[in-house]
């Protein structure tokens, strides 16, 4: 353990996990909000809102987050000269998020699409029925329904998506994984330590939210 | 259930109308989208000839995508082939009545579940030389670490695949004198993995798709190849990344449609015990959070 006791390490350690832990929360914002308008769109009455919901999950969900990220970096960011800001490293943060947060939407779209398909026909069909609008049914009676029966899959997507922010390190941000591999290379004689220091930390953070989801999936469950 | 038709109305001439209008301003609007980032790459002069020009030469092809496409499938078969092995076991021995199988069984799924590819992508081929006294080759890496990543999800939906399966199944087997190994073998695996299949091949896509990550570690397929080789001999880096992408987005949706079909054709064929299978709506929204949606790694 004489690795994370230098505080140099220490500092980087921690820091590369809060790196993780600030791209998951900002792009599992972004993405639930932009999947719930995608989904809103894959089953509205117009076409073309539908047509652009299939096209964009069809789209993200089959290319690799690899792709994405490497693509908002050499695209958006070198090509196109969008830069989100002065600093280089929350340049790189803010591009990640676009990436993360625009390949988990379309997860998150038909996590919720499958929910929508889980609440009982009748439920719409009432709704329908007492004279609410297609927005009214959504929004009142099938959403939060089908809410309650996406929570496990949600809880899927964000430690998959908390998993994935490592990838943001392809383009150079200085997150866990670049850290240990960094540390790897400087003290090669202890190579499975600093493995399992990174991995136990990535377990401790995920197992329990994989659990919390699974206890949340259920107490919340609609009883039919 | 097909929402599309439940959630609203048979539209009548006002929502038709409504819809007409939607749909024309929102067209333009993506139209505009698509413009507007056209204008854009165009002024970054992205749209000229010669950067497209090495994709209508046969040496690209024959020098970077096919060979990175090639290093792409073999990698991805070869984890698909250890994952499917490493998932059966480890959810057979979940499943184990002896505890000090099935705990360090279950330990080891949800710890490689836990931890990112990449990580252990890093701790192969970083990490194990050191221990190991001599090169991990960026090949066993990439499949190394997709076979415990992806092989500890499957064993998770195998798992939920032989617990899905009746009681009575095993029960009857047991009842005309079959030991635990053949009930496993010949009545349980068996149903599982049919109604496993179509979450089995998704998986598979997600496997197919994290081979990209092997440009990490230099790995020659298709993005290192095709993206960065193209792109340093070539200086076309945003084209080739878009070829590259619809590549890929080809090969995944092929797949996915294999999957769609499977799922369709697995559940018009499900176990003939109508009562004691979920029906097809709740199967949606297992517990088993990554039994539905196939976890969405890079």
């Amino acid at each position: 353990m004489h690795v994370f006791t230098d505080p140099k390490n220490f500092d980087a350690y921690v820091s590369g996990f809060l790196w993780i832990l600030k791209l998951t929360g900002a792009s599992a914002a972004c993405a639930l909000v932009l999947g719930v308008l995608l989904a809103a769109m894959r089953v509205s009455p117009v076409p073309v809102l539908r047509g652009f919901g299939a096209g964009w999950v069809n789209i993200f969900r089959n290319t690799p987050l690899t792709l994405v990220i490497f693509f908002c970096y050499f695209g958006l960011y070198s090509t196109l000269g969008l830069s989100l800001s002065q600093e280089l490293d929350l340049n790189r943060y803010w591009l990640g998020v676009i990436g993360l947060s625009t390949y988990t939407a379309a997860f998150v779209c038909e996590a919720i699409r499958s929910g929508i398909n889980t609440v009982p026909t009748g439920q719409a069909e009432a709704a329908r029925a007492i004279g609410l609008s297609f927005a009214q049914t959504l929004r009142i009676v099938v959403l939060p329904q089908a809410a309650r029966s996406v929570i496990a899959p949600f809880g899927s997507i964000l430690i998959a998506l908390c998993k994935n922010a490592t990838i943001v390190g392809t383009i150079g941000l200085m997150e866990s994984s670049n850290v240990m591999k960094d540390l790897i290379n400087s003290y090669g004689n202890a190579v499975i330590p600093i493995f399992l220091v990174f991995a136990g930390t990535f377990a401790a953070l995920l197992i329990p939210t994989g659990y919390f989801f699974g206890w949340l999936a259920n107490k919340l469950a609609v009883k039919r | 259930m097909s929402t599309s038709s439940v959630l609203y109305d048979h539209p009548g001439p006002r929502a038709r109308i409504r819809n007409t209008v939607l749909s024309v301003i929102f067209g333009v609007a993506v139209l505009a989208l698509l413009y507007w980032l056209y204008r854009k790459f165009d002024q970054a002069g992205q749209w000229e000839a010669w950067l497209w020009k090495p994709f209508a030469d046969p040496k690209t092809w024959t020098q970077f995508v096919l060979p990175g496409l090639w290093a792409t499938l073999k990698a991805a078969s070869v984890g698909m082939l250890l994952s499917l092995a490493f998932g059966i076991v480890f959810a057979v021995g979940r499943l184990s009545n002896h505890w000090w199988i099935s705990v360090p069984a279950g330990a080891v799924v949800e710890f490689f579940r836990a931890v990112p590819l990449l990580l252990m992508i890093f701790f192969v081929f970083y990490g194990l030389p050191w221990v190991l006294k001599q090169p991990v080759s960026a090949f066993w890496a990439v499949v190394i670490g997709l076979t415990l990543y992806n092989g500890s999800v499957l064993a998770e939906a195998f798992r939920a695949g032989i617990r899905s399966v009746p009681g009575g199944q095993s029960e009857a087997a047991y009842a005309i004198g079959m030991r635990k190994t053949q009930v496993m073998q010949l009545i349980l695996i068996p149903q599982a993995a049919r109604a496993m299949l179509p979450i089995i091949v998704s998986q598979l896509v997600v496997l197919l798709k994290d081979t990209a990550l092997g440009y990490i570690v230099a790995y020659p397929e298709l993005l290192q190849r095709g993206v960065n080789d193209l792109a340093a001999n070539y200086g076309n880096i945003i084209p080739a990344a878009m070829v590259i992408a619809v590549i890929y987005i080809v090969i995944n949706s092929l797949l996915t449609a294999f999957a769609g079909w499977l799922d369709r054709r697995s559940r018009m064929r499900a176990f003939r015990v109508p009562k004691q299978t979920a029906p097809a709506g709740a199967a949606d929204s297992t517990p088993e959070g990554g039994a539905t949606v196939s976890e969405p790694q890079g």
